[in-house]
């Protein structure tokens, strides 16, 4: 299969650029923040998202979903970092239906997440870094299990429907096997969630669980057999955080760029100085090398290829590079007005930071290469 | 099964048949890779050019030029198949070509029928090694300052002056060659011709780099003969031409950021020298994170390569693509000739000891330190990016 999009894939390229640009521009964020919106996104967008036919992209046809893969789910989701839009698509649409598919808890989720009425957060890290530890303990209680232990960084955790929850039914944190997941519906006895406004606006959520009974078909997949379907989420969840990053990141390049042609000084735009130009073209080769490392690694999970083991992680590390490289010189290229909160270019370091530290950072990503590479 | 299943069968097949044991090795050193030509010496490895005759009767030493002038006339996918069919099998390269990577495209496009038919054959089959004459003592960023002249003697020009850092024009059959057919313009004055290096006036002179190895020459020419039939494109045009080729250059010299098929000796090497540690671990883990950041650019890399040639088989490559590749595999192939030897300590650094190989590390090291300057310096590739792509304004 060739490196780049299709003609279908273009096509809904073009119809997510058009549709996001309109819906959501970074104007959208900047009122959702000035206005305190308590959610950290709209639910009217989410249901024009779904609208769109978005929320359904990896949903089976024969589950009334678009049927496609990672290439397109990553298509939007670029389109949603070019604009910073505050979307619950990445969790909900992408690593939530990734995990829920095949499992019992599709048909209950499924429908909700197509009318664009439902939408899920993933409770994955323990500590302020993402480790492959899992510590919150699920112990059989009656017909099902009783949860108890910590949660942070769960993006829009305090309003979601459902959460996914990632627990240990057996062995020690450290241990691979002995996960589980569950489908833990809003509003459980014992649950509840702090909100937190992060660094970029979003909200998210520290979440306390003190013994959440849950019946048995909370469950996702198998007890104790969990560890698999959770990489799967990641692998998804980390395919598409990389897509948004290059959006992040294309976008902080492209309004950069623009700069660079409009601003003068000395009499002449500064873009024609030969050390911005250097600065820049560096720039463009980072996200052009990130931006094939993404491809392929969304291209190797549609294809169900073991070697997306790798390519994952080499996206989801260089996507981080390239993307911190970006928002960096997009502030030090506009030079004064790009610390003003008034201009765009901020948030979009902003929206980066957030995203690299989501679902494991790039030393974190690279330290994973390195062990499977046996060194 | 799909029609590109079967060529992939068949593929398989045939490689697993016809690549000799040893051609499945990576290659060891420069003299063990195969450059063709009239002076190639087969003697001590005949199965380079069992290989390579294999491979181009086939016309798989240039899948995707026409059958016609040699070629094996490949689609796009076809070729990829068959670049992934060798990489299974780590096949070697059949055939280090400047005539193909450089020299074959900007003759498949400006040159007559004529021309093609007589040189690309003969390239494809690995019969005659071409050196690329561009570059003079005042005329490297800015090449089309270039002096050496081309008076038109009616049938024929006559050529006088200097070129430099001709890569392996002591052994080249044929050099592709800018002269000066105009000295009243710049870029607009030079023609792009071709001639045998055997040429009575034709003479070359090996220069010593920091490598201890001498891979580029002075090539000097005093008064040679060269047959207008010898002119590619149109006089006073052959800066169009040298571009052209300059961008296929720039992808041949990005593949060096690319890492060898099977094997990585980068990582291999660090393990081999340093150790784990209980936990599985390189024992020094300042060195391993260097390692292990290097490695996503480099898989990113290689992401980038694969993206690339699917891009431009298919046109949709921005033409000035190949300064970008250039660049970053040429700073990429730098960064990894560091490591290697931060990895190496002082083994590393014996320079003619059997057990180094003969200084094989040290010297690919110092060798690597040419690869951002020759085919156009990373300043001069940044400065192509940001005017073609980025669109930026000149001074």
């Amino acid at each position: 299969m060739p490196l780049y999009l299709n003609d279908e894939q273009t096509m809904l390229r073009d119809t997510a650029r058009d549709f996001v640009a309109d819906a959501a521009p970074v104007r959208h964020l900047r009122e959702l923040r000035d206005s305190k919106n308590p959610d950290g996104f709209s639910r009217d967008l989410w249901k024009q998202f779904a609208e769109m036919g978005f929320t359904g992209i990896l949903i089976g046809e024969d589950q009334g979903g678009l049927g496609l893969g990672h290439v397109e789910a990553g298509v939007v989701l670029e389109e949603i970092g070019r604009n910073l839009t505050p979307s619950p698509f990445l969790a909900t649409a992408v690593a939530a239906v990734e995990a829920l598919k095949g499992s019992a808890q599709a048909e209950r989720r499924f429908p909700g997440i197509l009318s664009g009425e439902t939408i899920a957060a993933l409770a994955l890290d323990e500590g302020a870094k993402f480790r492959d530890t899992v510590g919150l303990k699920a112990e059989r209680s009656g017909n099902g299990f009783k949860l108890t232990g910590t949660k942070q960084f769960v993006t829009h955790g305090h309003v979601a429907d459902f959460l996914i929850v990632s627990a240990r039914t057996a062995g020690a944190a450290a241990d691979a096997e002995g996960v589980t997941l569950f489908a833990i519906d809003k509003g459980a006895a014992g649950l509840s969630a702090e909100a937190e406004r992060l660094a970029d606006s979003s909200v998210a959520a520290r979440l306390t669980l003190e013994g959440v009974e849950v019946d048995a078909d909370a469950v996702i997949g198998e007890v104790d057999g969990g560890r698999g379907l959770l990489d799967r989420l990641l692998a998804a969840g980390r395919a598409g955080a990389s897509a948004e990053l290059l959006g992040v990141g294309a976008g902080a390049m492209d309004m950069t760029v623009g700069y660079l042609k409009e601003r003068k000084q000395f009499g002449v735009t500064i873009g024609s100085f030969q050390a911005l130009q250097h600065r820049a073209a560096h720039l463009y080769s980072e996200l052009e090398v990130a931006r094939a490392a993404v491809l392929k690694a969304q291209q190797l999970l549609d294809a169900a290829d073991p070697k997306a083991d790798e390519a994952v992680p080499v996206a989801k590390a260089m996507s981080s590079l390239a993307t911190a490289l970006s928002v960096q010189e997009g502030v030090q290229m506009h030079g004064g007005i790009g610390m003003t909160d008034e201009y765009d270019i901020g948030f979009y370091m902003k929206r980066h930071r957030v995203l690299a530290e989501m679902f494991g950072d790039a030393n974190y990503h690279a330290d994973k290469l390195a062990r499977a590479a046996g060194y | 099964m799909t029609d590109l299943d079967t060529f992939r069968a068949e593929t398989r097949a045939w490689l697993e048949e016809n690549v000799p044991a040893s051609m499945r090795e990576p290659v060891r050193s420069d003299s063990d890779a195969n450059w063709g030509g009239r002076k190639a010496d087969y003697s001590k490895n005949p199965d380079q050019k069992l290989y390579m005759d294999r491979m181009a009767s086939r016309g798989w030493t240039v899948p995707d030029w026409p059958k016609a002038y040699g070629g094996g006339g490949l689609s796009p996918a076809e070729s990829k198949v068959l670049r992934e069919e060798m990489g299974r099998i780590t096949a070697r390269n059949p055939l280090n070509s400047f005539g193909i990577s450089m020299l074959g495209p900007a003759l498949l496009k400006y040159g007559t029928e004529e021309q093609k038919l007589e040189h690309l054959p003969r390239i494809a089959r690995g019969e005659i090694r071409w050196c690329q004459g561009y570059s003079e003592p005042n005329a490297g960023s800015d090449l089309a300052g270039l002096q050496t002249s081309a008076e038109d003697a009616g049938d024929h020009y006559i050529v006088n002056g200097q070129k430099v850092w001709t890569s392996y024009a002591d052994k080249a059959d044929w050099i592709f060659c800018l002269v000066r057919t105009d000295k009243t313009r710049k870029q607009g004055g030079i023609s792009f011709v071709l001639f045998d290096m055997d040429s009575p006036g034709v003479s070359t002179k090996p220069i010593l780099l920091i490598s201890g190895y001498s891979p580029f020459c002075e090539t000097f020419f005093d008064n040679v003969k060269v047959p207008k039939a010898n002119l590619i494109y149109e006089e006073n045009k052959g800066w169009d031409v040298a571009k052209y080729l300059l961008g296929h250059e720039r992808e041949m010299i990005s593949g060096m950021g690319l890492a060898g098929p099977g094997g990585n000796p980068l990582i291999d090497g660090a393990v081999a020298t340093i150790g784990l540690d209980e936990s599985g671990r390189l024992a020094d883990p300042i060195l391993r994170a260097e390692l292990a950041l290097f490695e996503v650019r480099a898989k990113a890399f290689g992401a980038m390569s694969e993206r690339f040639i699917d891009e431009l088989k298919a046109g949709q490559a921005h033409p000035a693509q190949p300064s970008m590749m250039k660049y970053y595999g040429t700073e990429l192939n730098k960064a990894r000739n560091e490591l290697v030897m931060a990895a190496g300590g002082s083994d590393a650094l014996e320079w003619e000891s059997e057990r180094s190989g003969g200084g094989g590390k040290a010297r690919a090291w110092l060798r690597t330190k040419a690869n951002s300057i020759e085919g156009g310096t990373s300043e001069v590739q940044l400065n192509i990016i940001a005017k073609r792509i980025l669109d930026l304004p000149s001074a």
